[in-house]
């Protein structure tokens, strides 16, 4: 199901995630419930359309302003999946949300992200399909958008393939964490190393370095962005800040390579880095 | 978004949390009228710029007579501060806060901040008041209070209770405490909040609490839905080239080096200035055009970069996923000829619609350096600066 999947971007991308072979069977726009976009029936709100369609994912581009509840409609109708792509919700409404959906059936995935892609299976999200390689080995998370994209092409033309990629978001607060990701590449039988792509701002590199250190055993590739970002100056995204000396790329680095990856500091040199990691070269 | 001392003052004095008296003086006249209305001495002269440790820097000053304010104001406004967050060059100062001067009986620190890894807000307090606070928390952690609140569930008296008992507090002032406690975080969540912080918060001889220092942070984001505090905003604190960019809301940071770089996307955009420094260069900006620019942005981006006059090279990276290649060249052709290119100009795409975008540059007829990957561009363009 798209929530606002009558509007600009909304549409454009409904169409994409078809074309990639993903089968959206709903649309939700309030106040356009009853027409159809490219044949997708569009309801009014989310129940209706889990209850007519059995809707079980759902892919947000709602505008900032009301993509919080957007997230909760979604949570409260039973939806096992939320993949938020909108940018610019305001911090406050994002801890409401990840408070209000501890403990319930649903996983968010970003908001602020570019989705989640099985490459040749499914993507429910805005990234560019065809450079992604099919069939693994690789699982790829990361805090970024088009350097994910990056990274991806890079792996592919390689001839590294991907199991499956996760943008979790570049925002303070996000649904999924580079734990939660981590822990589920580490569990998937398919999945035979991982790259993880971070950024300034946060501590949750960090975090995921100490998890690592216990409990992943398949090798990793990471990357963080913003090794000359200046402090107390937000980068674009809105958790990309370094604030009081703390979230700088260097303190990740050194954290991330404490537990074992390998962190490559060439963005130009990346699949190469992969590729001797990986065990192509 | 950051604001003045005397704005958050204003704010806080609004929702209930006592502040000295004062007022904002842009000149040495209007700094006599305020200290007259205070009706006694010492009064306080601290200079309003968007910059922590003022004091060090000269910027907090004592005075104990009227002509003593008027040669403070006279001194302070007009002069350039400098101080550890303002950089080598300082900060200009237009305007002074003054306000009476307060018997101290102790110093303390109070905030609000979001947490990250719990999505709860956090208060903190510690009796390590003055000092900088991440100075605290590095050396001495376990001076710092913590109070962690579920926004769903908002504050109640045992958060408040947790930081006074923690505080060594004399039980007279528990509860003038709570209540200021209450009101901040309440001032936090009304006003969409990314830090508030009084540092000091003193106890006054005559055992009152009071916000000796104010600062306030907003979150951009929300800023949507708080009209009245877009009036706050100060052109004077921002760079010109940056309040241009934001016109057209673009996320440009104007930085030190000379290389140019103009990218979609925030993560490849921090990526591509690394990978300038990694050649040997120093990126002169981050501008992220975004994911979904029109060929209007990208050509505005692009003029921008053009007009920086420290600029003597520019590297275009795009990986066209939603910006596709063909409109990105649009607008760096248009751009190009409206402003004329007179530094070298290296540009790299890849993604969707790559080769109708090679096609617009080549035929634009401009003199463009192709580059046929990531590392080729970047070691193009520093060694064409260089």
């Amino acid at each position: 199901m798209v929530q606002g999947i009558t509007g600009r971007e909304g549409q454009f991308h409904t169409r994409q995630c078809i074309a990639y072979g993903t089968k959206v069977v709903a649309g939700v726009t309030p106040g356009k419930g009853g027409q159809e976009m490219d044949g997708i029936p569009v309801f009014n709100t989310v129940q209706e359309a889990v209850d007519r369609t059995g809707a079980d994912c759902s892919l947000i581009f709602v505008p900032p302003a009301y993509a919080a509840e957007a997230v909760m409609e979604s949570a409260d109708c039973g939806v096992r999946i939320v993949v938020a792509i909108t940018e610019g919700i305001p911090v406050l409404d994002m801890m409401k949300v990840k408070n209000y959906l501890k403990g319930k059936p649903v996983r968010l995935i970003g908001p602020n992200c570019p989705g989640i892609i099985t490459p040749g299976e499914c993507k429910v999200g805005i990234m560019p399909g065809p450079i992604h390689k099919p069939g693994g080995p690789i699982g790829v998370i990361s805090r970024s958008g088009t350097l994910t994209y990056e990274v991806v092409h890079q792996l592919t033309k390689k001839g590294i393939g991907q199991t499956t990629c996760i943008g979790i978001g570049g925002d303070p607060i996000n649904g999924t964490t580079f734990i939660e990701c981590l822990d589920a590449f580490e569990n998937d039988p398919a999945t035979k190393g991982m790259v993880m792509v971070g950024e300034i701002g946060g501590s949750s590199e960090e975090d995921a370095s100490a998890f690592i250190e216990k409990h992943v055993t398949k090798p990793i590739v990471g990357f963080i962005a913003g090794l000359t970002a200046p402090p107390g100056r937000r980068m674009g995204h809105a958790g990309a800040i370094i604030s009081g000396g703390s979230g700088t790329a260097k303190a990740k680095i050194v954290a991330m390579e404490k537990s074992g990856i390998h962190v490559c500091r060439d963005l130009g040199a990346f699949g190469a880095f992969c590729a001797k990691v990986f065990g192509y070269a | 978004m950051k604001i003045h001392e005397y704005q958050a003052k204003e704010l806080f004095r609004k929702n209930g949390i006592p502040v000295p008296e004062g007022g904002v003086a842009f000149n040495s006249d209007e700094a006599l009228r305020i200290a007259e209305g205070l009706g006694g001495f010492p009064v306080v002269v601290k200079a309003q710029i968007h910059a922590g440790g003022r004091g060090k820097g000269g910027g907090v000053r004592l005075a104990k007579s009227m002509d003593e304010v008027r040669n403070l104001s006279n001194e302070m406004i007009g002069m350039k501060l400098i101080t550890h967050q303002t950089g080598p060059e300082g900060k200009q100062v237009k305007k002074v806060l003054v306000e009476q001067g307060l018997g101290i009986l102790k110093e303390l620190y109070l905030g609000v901040i979001p947490d990250r890894s719990t999505a709860n807000l956090v208060l903190m307090a510690s009796e390590a008041g003055g000092m900088d606070i991440e100075t605290v928390a590095a050396q001495t952690p376990e001076k710092i209070i913590k109070a962690f609140i579920n926004p769903l569930a908002g504050i109640h008296s045992y958060h408040c209770r947790r930081i006074a008992y923690g505080l060594h507090f004399s039980s007279s002032l528990i509860k003038p405490l709570s209540d200021m406690l209450t009101r901040l975080y309440r001032l936090f969540v009304d006003y969409d909040c990314s830090l508030v912080e009084i540092n000091p918060l003193v106890i006054t001889r005559d055992d009152r609490l009071m916000a000796l220092d104010a600062k306030i942070n907003f979150d951009d984001n929300a800023l949507f839905r708080h009209p009245d505090i877009d009036g706050y905003r100060d052109l004077d604190e921002e760079d010109p080239l940056e309040i241009e960019a934001s016109r057209f809301n673009l996320n440009y940071i104007n930085l030190d080096g000379n290389i140019g770089n103009m990218v979609n996307g925030a993560g490849l955009a921090m990526a591509t200035m690394d990978l300038i420094k990694l050649a040997g260069g120093e990126p002169a900006n981050f501008l992220d055009v975004g994911g979904g620019a029109s060929a209007e942005m990208v050509e505005n981006g692009f003029r921008i970069i053009l007009t920086d006059q420290k600029v003597k090279g520019v590297l275009i990276n795009i990986f066209g996923g939603i910006l596709r290649c063909d409109v990105l060249a649009e607008g760096v052709v248009q751009a190009a000829r409206k402003t004329g290119i007179t530094v070298p100009v290296v540009v790299r795409m890849e993604g969707t619609n790559v080769e109708a975008g090679r096609k617009i540059l080549s035929d634009s007829g401009l003199d463009l350096i192709t580059a046929i990957d990531l590392k080729d561009a970047a070691k193009k363009v520093a060694e064409l600066v260089s």
